[in-house]
């Protein structure tokens, strides 16, 4: 039970300002999910590089020797950012295996939030505002960003379950609503050989995502699948390194709005969150159909491109 | 030499016993699910299964009828501008007018206002009746929204959003066509006679994100002076409670599997939902580790008979408790003084639960004029009152044996077990040892 | 006129004062400035006032609305006039889920399109609908008209009771217990003052289908059970 926003740019004149913007979109979300609070930033690649987010519950301890550990597994090239409790190390492309075991590894514990040429994810359990303070998501820069604020169910509030969800590659989900069927689905995933860190039911949804998608299905077509398999009440909005994606439930009771405009398309749990986006009062804004998948991608032709309805 | 086998007699399947036997020819010969009332009536762990330790040498107890032992309790203390001041801690639990004939309410309302308690409306709005008779009211804010009006949410005390009652969680319902009368009818904005079909639901809201922002809505429109109770059936009572205290309540009204109903499935009152007994310490669990406890009320009912109940239920955590069966029988309903008008409708006194058809010999959960006649409201009142100040006293003669000058401070180490059932869901030891099953170290 | 600038007056105040409960009502008519997806705007309204809210309005705007005339100068969240008793609320723009809802009396206008759910409920209240309505829209009506210029989503209707809906457009599917019915004298009239009530000029009666119960569900029959 929560609150989701997303940004997608289409205007590369945005850019500059898609952590202020997002940040306030998230910030405005408070009221719907006080607990944790959390955001998928897509920013630059650097060619050859990937991105992969470490948190730590002690990063004092935890990032002291990060650089060095960095640097031993995947070469002098590698490059660690620390941002409160999270750290962005930027290693070769052909590192990440190295670097994976030195961090399982670790003397101190490390959890990876996301590996990506361009995701970083931020979470943290607590108030939005002050989620977003300490990651200074409002000074980031990217082409689009997905964020979420939790009201806890069922399962913990803990960092590891705020959202988004990373389900691969530059992949994220974020979740709003409940699903009735993850025990028995996440039982099953299991068995294919899928780990998991939580009991939460959105994580289920994120790693049916990935295993549909290691079938070489692509995201829309997996999301169509989520249609079929999930049970419950569900809004999902998606990131891939170049798409953005929403799909709402048959049922389709839980909120949702979507603007879109020439130089953006924007996803809020309530208007609210979209209030202060440039150009709001004259966007189109629409409320997602129920069992519908709608997907964005900039590799694609430009504008919408609806993959399934 | 012939053998001959001896006889053996005839022998009846547990499993398809008669009961099931005769629910599966019902339901062959009617093509309808079975519709009663009232609660749970299969035997499921309860307050028998539990019992007060007292004081001896350790601990010292209350004179009684002279050191006082308090029973009043304030409802609604967190955020609202009038809080509910009960001077008992047993109040009456929501049942429509529709299922209950206007005599009934009345009845309902002039008793606990002797008592010195709040009594609810239902699923059918609030009557002239029951408003005119009852100190305290509070309004229930139901998925139907049957009778839903602004005049009559400003006129209630507090205000009750039902998410689910215990003897349906997750139901929505089917009242059938016999109790849909004229002035049902004209209330619920219905057809005369139809079978109503009822949502489970709220229509405009769904989840605590959401409910959040109905409160606020309910709030303004009372200019923040009523207590919101939401109320929760016994499902999943830790996150139910943490929720409802989220979303903004002032009140969580939990609602054990034996509370009462006026037509459900009999399939839902007896296979859905927890009993009372092991609700309510996860509920408290709920409002202490969110330091909520005491700040925000929690109203326990379903099952609830005795002066023992009460201040068992209140031991385990909760500020109040709320009776529904008890208070209609106490007016009369299943009364041995009708039997022979049971034995015409099939059944005996205290088996009665036909209350969908509205053919009550006692007069209760009926539309029928000259059967609602036979209720005299007055009378009614005054054994109600009587119930419920013999139960407040019974209580407080526990709390005193026990040492306790208020039944608020009656706590869980007053209490132990006789069966491992009852000590696992109320989490208090197994008399004659320290263990709690399955919760070590609690 | 009063205005309420809602970037740095709060809910309360305005409804308060639209309440008459702070000090007692001495104007009629208000004006509510930047309410950026406020909830609960103008809820409770029992006096005949008018409240002009210039911006999109969150959850419940003109809830249980009585009297009032409130016209929203943008679009509107969840629950727009829920359950409103009488008086009248215009939405220049689209409206949300859930608009309607439980309204038992008065006149809710949306100038633009309105999302699921529309007229959920309803128990009287008259609805009119400029562009299109979601699914499930009139689940459960019980009484009252829900009139679309344009299209309806799937399930409309869905275990109708005494609502009547008048649809110009597609209806891409009707709800359960939900049957297109003859559009007769009376059912134009009703159409006709119902559209111009609205202000919703060049609208021809009738181009417009007529829906309502088929009441089968009624009374419980077994083997009705697939629309249960």
């Amino acid at each position: 039970m929560c609150g989701i926003v997303g940004l997608f740019l289409k205007d590369r004149k945005l850019e500059g300002e898609l952590g202020a913007l997002t940040a306030e979109m998230l910030v405005t979300m408070t009221d719907r999910g006080p607990d944790s609070a959390g955001i998928a930033v897509y920013g630059a690649a650097i060619p050859g590089f990937v991105k992969v987010t470490v948190q730590s519950d002690m990063p004092a301890r935890a990032f002291a020797a990060l650089d060095a550990l960095a640097r031993t597994a995947a070469g002098d090239a590698a490059t660690v950012t620390i941002k409160d409790s999270h750290a962005v190390i930027t290693i070769a492309a052909d590192r990440i295996e190295p670097l994976r075991v030195a961090l399982t590894g670790a003397p101190e514990p490390l959890r990876i939030m996301s590996v990506g040429e361009t995701m970083e994810i931020y979470k943290e359990t607590g108030l939005p505002k002050d989620v977003v303070s300490r990651f200074g998501i409002g000074t980031m820069a990217g082409t689009h960003a997905i964020g979420h604020t939790r009201m806890a169910t069922e399962s913990a509030v803990t960092t590891l379950g705020a959202h988004p969800f990373s389900t691969g590659a530059d992949q994220c989900l974020v979740h709003n609503g409940s699903l009735s069927n993850h025990n028995n689905l996440r039982r099953e995933l299991r068995r294919l050989g899928i780990a998991f860190e939580t009991e939460n039911d959105s994580e289920v949804a994120a790693a049916h995502l990935t295993a549909r998608m290691r079938d070489g299905r692509n995201l829309g077509e997996a999301l169509t699948d989520a249609l079929g398999n999930l049970d419950g009440f569900f809004t999902f909005v998606v990131g891939t390194r170049t798409g953005f994606g929403v799909l709402r439930d048959p049922i389709a009771c839980k909120p949702a709005v979507m603007a879109e405009t020439s130089r953006y398309v924007a996803f809020g749990s309530e208007y609210r969150a979209l209030s202060g986006l440039p150009g709001i009062e004259t966007a189109r804004i629409w409320e997602p159909e129920p069992a519908a998948v709608y997907f964005w991608d900039r590799d694609g032709s430009t504008g919408d491109k609806m993959l399934a309805a | 030499m012939t053998y001959h086998n001896p006889p053996t007699p005839p022998r009846k399947s547990a499993t398809f016993d008669d009961a099931a036997l005769a629910e599966i020819r019902r339901a062959a010969a009617t093509g309808i699910y079975d519709i009663r009332g009232g609660g749970t009536k299969r035997k499921v762990p309860h307050f028998d299964d539990l019992l007060f330790l007292g004081a001896s040498m350790s601990r010292y107890p209350l004179e009684g009828y002279r050191e006082r032992c308090d029973t009043a309790v304030t409802l609604g203390t967190r955020f609202a501008k009038k809080p509910i001041e009960l001077k008992i801690p047993v109040t009456i639990a929501g049942m429509s007018f529709g299922a209950l004939s206007g005599p009934a309410k009345e009845a309902l309302g002039r008793g606990a206002t002797l008592a010195g308690t709040s009594t609810t409306t239902g699923d059918g709005g609030m009557t002239n009746e029951e408003r005119g008779h009852s100190e305290l009211l509070v309004y229930q804010y139901l998925p139907s929204r049957y009778g839903m009006n602004p005049t009559d949410l400003r006129r209630a005390d507090a205000i009750e959003v039902v998410v689910g009652q215990g003897a349906k969680p997750g139901g929505g319902g089917m009242l059938l066509g016999q109790k849909i009368s004229d002035r049902v009818a004209e209330m619920r904005t219905l057809p005369k006679g139809i079978d109503q079909r009822s949502a489970c639901r709220h229509p405009d809201w769904t989840g605590p994100d959401d409910l959040e922002i109905k409160i606020l809505e309910l709030r303004e429109i009372t200019d923040w002076e009523k207590p919101i109770y939401i109320k929760v059936g016994g499902a999943r009572p830790y996150y139910d409670t943490a929720l409802a205290v989220k979303a903004g309540a002032d009140v969580v009204v939990l609602d054990g599997m034996q509370g009462g109903t006026a037509a459900s499935q009999d399939v839902f009152i007896e296979h859905v939902g927890q009993p009372t007994l092991a609700c309510i310490r996860p509920a408290v669990q709920a409002l202490q580790d969110l330091g909520m406890h005491r700040k925000v009320q929690l109203v326990v009912s379903g099952g609830i008979r005795s002066g023992a109940d009460v201040a068992k239920a209140l031991a385990l955590g909760a500020d109040a408790v709320s009776v529904g069966t008890a208070a209609l029988v106490a007016i009369g309903d299943n009364d041995p003084r009708w039997e022979s008008e049971y034995n015409a409708l099939g059944t005996t006194a205290g088996a009665y639960d036909d209350w969908h058809e509205g053919k009550d010999p006692a007069g209760i959960t009926t539309q029928d004029p000259a059967l609602a006649a036979r209720l005299d409201p007055i009378a009614a009142s005054r054994r109600l009152a009587n119930y419920l100040k013999v139960i407040t006293l019974e209580a407080q003669t526990i709390a005193r044996a026990c040492g306790h000058n208020h039944l608020h401070n009656l706590e869980p180490e007053d209490l132990v077990a006789l069966t491992i059932e009852a000590a696992a869901m109320a989490r208090v030891p197994l008399a004659g040892t320290d263990w709690i099953p399955g919760h070590k170290g609690l | 006129m009063p205005a309420f600038d809602l970037s740095t007056t709060s809910i309360r105040a305005l409804n308060e004062a639209l309440h008459g409960t702070g000090e007692p009502l001495k104007d009629r008519r208000f004006e509510v400035r930047n309410p950026r997806g406020s909830h609960a705007v103008a809820v409770g309204c029992r006096d005949q006032i008018t409240v002009a809210v210039h911006g999109p309005v969150g959850y419940y705007c003109g809830g249980m609305n009585a009297a009032a005339t409130i016209t929203v100068h943008g679009s509107a969240g969840p629950g727009v006039g829920e359950n409103m008793m009488s008086g009248s609320i215009v939405v220049e723009g689209d409206a949300s889920q859930y608009a309607g809802a439980t309204g038992r009396g008065g006149l809710l206008v949306i100038k633009g399109n309105a999302a699921s759910r529309c007229g959920i409920s309803m128990k009287g209240i008259d609805i009119v609908v400029g562009g299109s309505v979601g699914h499930m829209s009139a689940f459960m009506g019980q009484s009252g008209h829900l009139v679309v210029l344009g299209d309806a989503g799937d399930a409309l209707g869905d275990s109708l009771y005494e609502a009547q809906l008048f649809v110009r457009g597609k209806v891409k599917s009707l709800g359960a217990d939900c049957i297109e019915k003859e559009m007769r004298g009376k059912h134009h009239a009703t159409l006709e003052q119902l559209l111009s009530k609205a202000g919703m000029r060049g609208a021809d009666p009738s181009q417009f289908r007529r829906y309502g119960s088929a009441r089968k569900l009624y009374t419980f029959n077994i083997d009705n059970a697939d629309a249960y």
